[in-house]
Formats: C-alpha cells, structure tokens, sequence
C-alpha cells in the first residue's frame, strides 16, 4: 500500500529518496505499524521523536493504513 | 541594579533626571518590575501617549550576571493597541548592559511640551538626555550608524523607528544585538509608540569600566550555572535543535500537524510550507554566507538566531523568526524566502512587530487591496507604513483597525492584538491563552504549544478541548515568573523535562541573591504578576467579553482536521481561580 511519508530536520538524513518537501512516496506492506516503519528507515529508536499521522499525534504501535500522511520529528521547539 | 532612573520629560525647564533605589520594588525584575509600577502608577483610564503613561524598561534579577540565558528586556506601559497593560519582552544587549551599569530600570515619564526628540546617553559617568531633531524619521538601521559614528562601537542602543516617532498602535522598541544591529524587539502592543510620545528616540548605553555583578555565594553560584548550562546542552532542543534550525524549525510541524493559520486562518496547512520552512532557510543562510547558528544576546549558549544574506551574499537581516516567516508566509499565501527576508527588514528598520504588520497584510488581502501570495504587493503595503502615508498609517495601526476600516469579518485578533502562528482551531491549549492572557493575543504568554504539539512537559491532545484550561494557566503562571528573572523563555524547554536543570535556576538564583528560594516561591511569584495585571486590565474597564477568541473561530470550521474552537467559555472565566 502507499503512503507519504515526511522525514524532518535531522530525521531527514534517513529519507529512502528526497521528493520535494521531504517527502517521500513510499509502497510498504499492509498491516506496516510506525515502530516496524521505524525499524525499516533505520531510525534509531534512542531518538525522541514526534509522530504525527493525518495531522493527529500518533504512537509506535499503531498500524498504517493506504494513503496515510506520515510526518515524523526529532523534539524540537520554538517560538 | 540598586537604583531607578526616572527621566521626566514634560519637566518645567527642560527634561528631569531623577535616581533612587528600588523602594518598594526592591527584589523584582524584569516583568514582575514593569508590570508592578505600571499597576502602580499609572492610571489605568489614561491615554497610552499623555503624559500619564510610563514606559518602563528593565532587565531581569539575572540580568548583568555570568548566568547563561540572562539577557531579556521587559518593556511595560499602559499599551496603546490593547487598552491594556503590556510587557513586551526583547533579547539583545540591552539588559546585560543596563543591568551592569547598575539600573534596576529606566522610567520614562511625562510628555514633553513641544516636538522635540531627545537622545538619552547612559554609561559610567551617569545620564546626559540632549535633544537631537537630526535624528528625526531615520530608520533604526541609520540611526545605530550615527549613534556609533558619534559614540564608537562599544554602545547598546534602544531605539524607535519613524513607526514609534509617528505613535502608530503597532511601533516597537528595537534594541541592537552583539553585531550592534537593531534586530531585536520588543514588538507587541506598540510599545514604541509610547517611547515616541515621549519624545525619546533613542538611549545609548555603554558600559565600558563597569564589571559584571557578582554573586553572594561564588562557588554555589559557578557550580549551579555550570549545571545549568549542562542542561540546556543535553536537551534535543535546546542542545539541537533550536541551534540548528532556530524557531522557525516550527512550519513543518504545526503545518503537518494541520494547525498552520494559511491565509488569513482560513486553512491549516499551507502547501508549499517546505519553501518558507526552517531547514530550508538554513540551507540558504549557510551557503549564502550566513549563519545558521547565532546567539542574540552574550550568556546565550541556545544560539536559536542566525544571520539572511541576500542573494549576492550581502547582509540583508537577521534570521526570520518562525512568526515572521508564518505571518509574511502562510498567513499571506507567501513562499518567498527572500521576499520575507526583505519584509522582516523593513519591520526591523521603520521599527514594527512583525506578528502584526504580516496579519494586518493579510486582513488586507483579504480585503481585495492586493491578491494572497503577491510578495511585491506585501512590500509595497508595508512601505506605505515608513511613509507615512494614509493608507499606511491605516496598515500601521494593526489588524484589528485595518479591518474594520476595509470591513472584513475574518479579523484574528483578541483585545485587538494580532492573534499568531498557531490556529486555536487545531491548537486549543494555544486558544486558551490568546483569550484569557492580560496581554491581548499572545502566544509567548503560555506556551500551550509546547504540550499540546511538541510533547515537552508531558502530551495534552490539541484538538480537544479538555485539559486545556490547567495547561494554559499553570504555563502563564510559569512564564510570568521566568520573564521576571530575565532569563529566555526558551529555557522553559529544558525546565520542563529535566527537574535538575529547573533546580539549577533555582540554586543560581539563590546563590546570587543569598535566598533560599523554592519551586513554590516561583509559583508565588508567577500568580502575583498576573493577579497585578489582571487588576490593571480591570480597572482600565476589561471585561469577560474580552477573554474571548473571534466570533469566527467558533463558527467556521478548520481544515484539514474540520474544527472549530471549542473550549467553553465558563471555562475560560474559570482559568484565574486559584
């Protein structure tokens, strides 16, 4: 199935391939969740990272579904 | 900072100098002081540009110290675009250099009698006020060049542009950096229109012969700044990110998270965010020339600024902030790096709060006075303002009176100040605050974002509207405290997450001062400050009617997430019990 994903900041270092935007179209297995996404980006699970799917905070464990927008973040923060 | 400088200006015979110790005001800072003489001794029925009204400038209890992060500047007043109090809070040198001439705070008070604009000179030797109409309508970017020409490149200056000279509700206070460039502001609540009605258009410091001010316990001191500093190193943000990319490392983020306010807050996302994002402005400044990584003030080991070059490489302005570049951006429909770069320059030069000026355009275009995404357009407008002209003093005055001049509905403003970069639609902690803080739409004033958003001090989920209520209060609590000290906000990121880090402001406080000052004392302190301000905002004829967000907020719903605010307005009366 397909999905967005976006890969930011320092996280973008791990995109498979930049688009624009960061943004990457990506076929992944039915039934993927984020943290074996994770795993398969080679994304080390020591950072801290914001995860935010279809502009909704979501956990490691939750399992991707088509044409999900996947955004994922190192902690950051401003003003 | 054993004493007050006073400079009544409306004196017979000329302007008067007056200095005393703190009195009454003695062990306050920054904007525990401001907010403190304002609800004092101004009459909160006065007109913000009589002679009634004071400006008040103070560093913060740390500031002048070796303490890192120790440099903000409180500017407080009765605002002239809120109608209410106003602390308006800037980095730069100012604070340091104030604080270690020994002022607690500089007062200015009463209105001259005739058109004159005055220079006030501070440095060891005492204070010299001399009047100077040369320096009338010069952009702060000239004026730091004669000031330096005239008083060498030791100085700190403290300036309006032609914006502050004209009393526009939407002029700032621009104070220069370590570059001796004016790219720090007090931006909110036409702070420098108070300045301007006074006649003042500059103070110059300089410190030169005077020492950094010594703690009461040396070694606590050192030892808890040491910890302190390691704090701030080791969070990813403080440590990392914020160095990095700066603030604007935001546009991703709030867009992704569908919350980024996209033309005049009709959407909560902006397509082409990527263009006008943190990482890629980085990536300009840095093969452009500049830096991506800059300190705005000396103490700060965050470093969150940076330096924009133009496309020769030539210098054109300091790094846009995430505000500046979402008001001139998404809120405008604008993705032009350059083009922003350039509109946060002209603010910075005629002397502007950038959250302001790019709403007010974008309540504009909304009102068929140019398309969204004309980037020229928007210069053209916000030229109009350094002229003076009609037309610009109308865009000069904010948002809220542009848009009842051009009859638009869509106005995000509360207690007529320009809300920021973040829908309360999708952020309903963020909400919270815009309505209920005493500052009028405020976003620094409790950071919701930080919980809401970017998980710092735990997760509350932004699009509903429970929780929302004691995330606001107990960060406006908090806040009110730590922009007491001086210190930057942006600690709160590490405080947050890491106990010891928030124990080592502690200890240095209390170190310095020979305290023994607890997490309660700051809470203490905190309440004080907003109980004070609230006060003011009362007497001045504030009621729950201006706790409130926009009509359209509650009516139209947001997209992507389709919602409307929803946090209900009994419990936004309630965030003040306690």
């Amino acid at each position: 199935m397909k999905i967005e994903l976006r890969l930011f900041a320092s996280l973008s270092r791990y995109l498979p391939e930049r688009q624009t935007g960061n943004l990457c179209a990506m076929e992944i297995p039915e039934g993927t969740s984020i943290k074996e996404l994770l795993q398969c980006l080679a994304i080390p699970a020591a950072i801290r990272k914001i995860i935010i799917v279809n502009g909704v905070h979501a956990g490691e464990s939750q399992t991707l579904a088509e044409g999900d927008r996947i955004g994922i973040f190192p902690p950051v923060a401003g003003g | 900072m054993d004493k007050i400088l006073r400079i009544d200006v409306g004196a017979e015979g000329g302007p008067k100098v007056t200095m005393a110790p703190p009195g009454e005001y003695a062990g306050l800072g920054g904007r525990a002081f401001t907010s403190a003489v304002v609800s004092k001794e101004v009459p909160p029925l006065c007109h913000p540009l009589g002679a009634n009204n004071k400006l008040v400038i103070a560093p913060g209890l740390l500031s002048g110290t070796a303490a890192a992060m120790s440099g903000r500047l409180s500017v407080g007043c009765k605002s002239p675009l809120t109608g209410g109090i106003k602390e308006a809070n800037a980095g730069g040198q100012a604070a340091q250099v104030l604080a270690r001439l020994g002022y607690a705070a500089i007062v200015l008070e009463g209105k001259p009698p005739v058109d004159i604009l005055y220079k006030i000179l501070i440095n060891k030797d005492g204070v010299k006020v001399v009047p100077d109409n040369s320096l009338c309508m010069l952009g702060n970017y000239d004026l730091v060049e004669k000031m330096k020409a005239e008083y060498g490149d030791k100085i700190t200056c403290i300036s309006v542009g032609p914006a502050g000279e004209m009393k526009l509700p939407n002029s700032s206070v621009a104070i220069t950096d370590m570059e001796l460039r004016p790219t720090r502001h007090a931006g909110r609540g036409g702070v420098g229109a108070v300045m301007g009605s006074k006649g003042v258009k500059v103070i110059v410091l300089d410190d030169t012969g005077m020492k950094m001010r010594q703690p009461k316990d040396p070694e606590k001191f050192k030892d808890a700044n040491k910890r302190f500093v390691d704090g701030l190193r080791k969070h990813p943000v403080t440590g990392e990110g914020l160095p990095a990319y700066g603030t604007n490392v935001l546009t991703n983020i709030i867009n992704e998270a569908g919350a980024y306010p996209t033309k005049n807050f009709m959407w909560g996302r902006f397509d082409t965010c990527h263009k006008i994002s943190g990482e890629t402005q980085a990536e300009t400044e840095t093969a452009r020339g500049g830096l991506a990584t800059h300190g705005c003030h000396r103490g700060c080991v965050i470093r969150c600024s940076g330096t924009y070059m133009n496309k020769d490489g030539h210098y054109l302005t300091k790094q846009p902030e995430y505000e500046t570049v979402w008001a001139f951006g998404g809120d405008c429909g604008i993705d032009d790096l350059d083009a922003i770069a350039m509109l946060d320059r002209l603010c910075d030069d005629y002397g502007l709060d950038t959250i302001e000026t790019g709403v007010t355009i974008a309540v504009a275009m909304e009102a068929g006075l140019a398309k969204f995404g004309d980037a020229e357009a928007a210069i053209n407008l916000v030229k109009e303002v350094g002229k003076g002209t009609p037309l610009g003093r109308i865009l000069g005055s904010g948002a809220g009176i542009a848009g009842k001049i051009f009859g638009v509905e869509r106005v995000p403003v509360v207690k007529n100040q320009a809300l920021p970069a973040y829908d309360p639609r999708g952020v309903q902690g963020i909400g919270v605050t815009y309505a209920t803080t005493p500052m009028g739409a405020d976003h620094t004033a409790g950071y919701a974002i930080a919980t809401n958003i970017l998980k710092v001090g735990g997760f509350v989920d932004p699009l509903k509207p429970q929780g929302q209520i004691e995330l606001s209060r107990n960060l406006q609590i908090a806040t009110a405290a730590i922009d007491s000290t001086g210190m930057c906000l942006f600690i709160a990121f590490a405080l947050l997450d890491q106990p010891d880090t928030f124990q080592a402001l502690l200890d240095i406080i209390n170190a310095f001062y020979g305290l023994t000052l607890t997490g309660d004392g700051v809470t203490d302190l905190g309440k004080k400050v907003l109980k004070m301000e609230r006060d003011f905002n009362i007497r001045a004829g504030f009621t729950k009617a201006q706790d409130r967000l926009p009509e359209f907020f509650t009516k139209e719903s947001l997209q992507p997430h389709n919602i409307t605010f929803m946090v209900k307005d009994e419990e936004l009366d309630s965030l003040f019990n306690w």
